[in-house]
């Protein structure tokens, strides 16, 4: 009832895990592939080992979490142990991976591919390191010239991930067209102070908000895109429960990805998120996702 | 959950390195669990709780940035925390034995308080040893790796010969993880139960990032203590650790 085709990849089902969380060890995405989730999107890798910044680098708030880890990673020439690890679990592995010219993005999708990845997702989207993610994701001409760049040197599918820190997502979402498909969102970038401490809680100041907080935007992004732009989206930010993953399929998502409700509902969430959707659909007469694609789209 | 400011009531030297940090809170914290503390401007890093009830406190011991700066701070300054975080000790039945070496002793304060059992305090040298008067009216067996006091040798070979003297129906330690993997090892080849409380890098302390993960299980919410079910499929334990970056290097 809940598989999913994403291009020419299989989904058991639509619940795939956000890069960034539990996905940088491979014998953690294993536990979570053997959790329930359909597939797994990993940390974001780079060219070189990065430690990221100093903490504190994770801020919890009553509207979801703050984060600025600031893209650690053990480096791609360090990364293939993880993966064919992670592929033990059976569900598709989506190598996500950062740089800041076409160059370094091929470099590291062609290592991805090698490794065994089953798609590649380009983060173009981060909002807090300089000259990486956001920085390079709202630069039309660059991310088009990523997104070709990539095509042209892997075989495997390439997913984008875009950046809600803009005044108008669906200028991006065109230029990367020729991706296989369209991730969205990232985080907000957002700041928080201490007040006892008259001071940001974060080391580096500013980070980017996830969570419950951010879903109406995830929404909204998909929803716009979905109009304008013919590739499948995956939709992330803040989906908690079934619902929630109802709500982005029925904006336009094909797939979602969930990161920060690991923390409040635990690792055992892909299973019951993925109960949930099924209830819903039984009651509501659905036997496919696909039915469910974009059918709030008021034309 | 957002940081709460502590004021810091009492400072007790413990040893040469290591401080303990007395300080009022309404948590309800379990032995074995810990915080994040935060030094605005600094760092922030997980700390055990060393004493639970109405006086709570952290025993921390002087190892980098973070630490050195909570040493220099003063009676009325303030701390940042937020937690109690992760599992702590399950108390089992029975008479245990509890292996404490360096500062490990910290996270095991609060449980040697609620079981009965034997105490082994090993330290490299006797000025390091931690919790001598707090414990002195128990049963405490002392190791120092250069003889300064007590048994002359580590505290693994102590906790062999009394392992051998006397059926213990569980173990808890804490401690520097070459030493734990041997307890750990012995423990399961006898068959007693054991727990350990593990340490590793932690950043975001909530149980998404990642960072503090050992074969799957992250420490900072699975664990950090840690029973013979678990601790048997660890094969990084006493020999990998992942680095800031992420990469899996040697202990
Ligand atoms: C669950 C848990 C409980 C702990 N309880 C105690 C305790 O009760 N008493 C005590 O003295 N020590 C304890 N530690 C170890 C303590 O956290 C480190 O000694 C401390 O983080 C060192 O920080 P630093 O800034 O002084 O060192 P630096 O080397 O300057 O640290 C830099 C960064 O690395 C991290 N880091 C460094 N060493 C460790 C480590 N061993 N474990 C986790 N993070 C580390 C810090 O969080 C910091 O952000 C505990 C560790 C964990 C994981
Ligand atoms: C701690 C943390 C780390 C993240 N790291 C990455 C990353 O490395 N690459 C990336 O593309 N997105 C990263 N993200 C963003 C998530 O993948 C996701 O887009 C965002 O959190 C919104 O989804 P959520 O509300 O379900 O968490 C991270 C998010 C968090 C909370
Ligand atoms: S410290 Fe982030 S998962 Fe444990």
């Amino acid at each position: 009832m809940l598989n999913v085709e994403i291009g020419k990849l299989h989904f058991k089902n639509p619940l795939i895990l956000a890069s960034g969380i539990l996905d940088e060890a491979g014998e953690t995405m294993l536990r979570i592939a053997k959790s329930g989730a359909g597939g797994i999107v990993t940390k974001s890798i780079g060219k070189e080992p990065r430690e990221g910044y100093e903490n504190p680098v994770v801020y919890e708030l009553p509207c979801g979490l703050l984060n600025a880890m600031g893209l650690p990673n053990p480096g791609i020439e360090n990364y293939e142990d993880e993966i064919k690890i992670a592929k033990k679990g059976g569900v598709p592995i989506i190598g996500s991976i950062f740089g800041s010219n076409p160059e370094e993005f091929s470099y590291l999708a062609k290592k991805m591919e090698d490794y065994g990845a089953d798609a590649v997702e380009l983060n173009l989207s981060c909002p807090h390191a300089k000259g990486y993610g956001m920085e390079v994701g709202t630069d039309l001409e660059l991310v088009e010239e990523i997104v070709d760049s990539v095509k042209r040197e892997i075989k495997i599918p390439v997913w984008a991930k875009l950046t809600p820190n803009t005044s108008n997502i669906v200028e991006i979402a065109k230029a990367v067209e020729n991706a296989d498909a369209l991730v969205l969102i990232n985080t907000l970038k957002a700041m928080a102070i201490d007040i006892d401490a008259k001071r940001p809680v974060l080391k580096n100041v500013f980070g980017g908000l996830s969570g419950k907080a951010i879903k109406p935007i995830g929404i909204r992004a998909v929803y716009e895109v979905y109009r304008e732009v013919g590739k499948p989206i995956i939709g992330v930010g803040g989906i908690e429960n079934g619902r929630d993953a109802i709500e982005y399929i029925m904006a336009g998502a094909s797939a979602v990805e969930i990161g920060t409700a690991i923390y409040t509902r635990g690792i055992g969430i892909f299973k019951e998120i993925a109960k949930e959707m099924e209830g819903w659909m039984r009651k509501n007469g659905y036997s496919k996702i696909s039915q469910m694609v974009g059918i709030a789209q008021v034309r | 959950m957002m940081y709460r400011v502590v004021k810091i009531e009492k400072i007790k030297e413990e040893t040469p390195t290591i401080k303990t940090f007395f300080f009022k809170d309404d948590s309800k914290p379990k032995p074995g669990q810990f915080y994040m503390i935060w030094l605005p401007g600094v760092d922030e890093f997980p700390m055990s709780i060393s004493h639970i009830g109405n006086k709570k406190a952290f025993t921390v011991k002087r190892i980098g940035k973070g630490t050195t700066a909570m040493h220099k701070l003063k009676e009325g300054d303030k701390l940042w925390i937020r937690g109690p975080y992760g599992r702590g000790f399950k108390i089992e039945n029975g008479y245990a034995l509890i292996i404490g070496g360096g500062s490990g002793m910290a996270t095991l304060g609060p449980l040697i308080e609620r079981v009965e059992g034997d105490i082994i305090i090993a330290a490299r040298t006797k000025d390091e040893l931690l919790f001598l008067d707090r414990f002195k009216d128990r049963n405490v067996y002392i190791a120092t790796d250069d003889g300064s006091a007590g048994f002359k040798g580590f505290a693994t070979d102590l906790a062999k010969d009394m392992m051998e003297k006397r059926d213990y129906s569980i173990i808890y330690t804490c401690g520097p993880e070459i030493m734990m993997r041997k307890i750990i090892d012995m423990a399961i080849e006898r068959g007693i139960k054991v727990q350990a409380s593990l340490e590793r890098l932690m950043k975001c302390g909530i149980g998404i990032c990642d960072s503090c993960s050992i074969n799957g299980y992250r420490v900072c919410v699975d664990g950090p203590v840690f029973s013979e079910k678990e601790l048997v499929k660890m094969e990084d334990l006493g020999k990998y650790k992942r680095d800031s970056s992420g990469r899996r290097v040697p202990i």
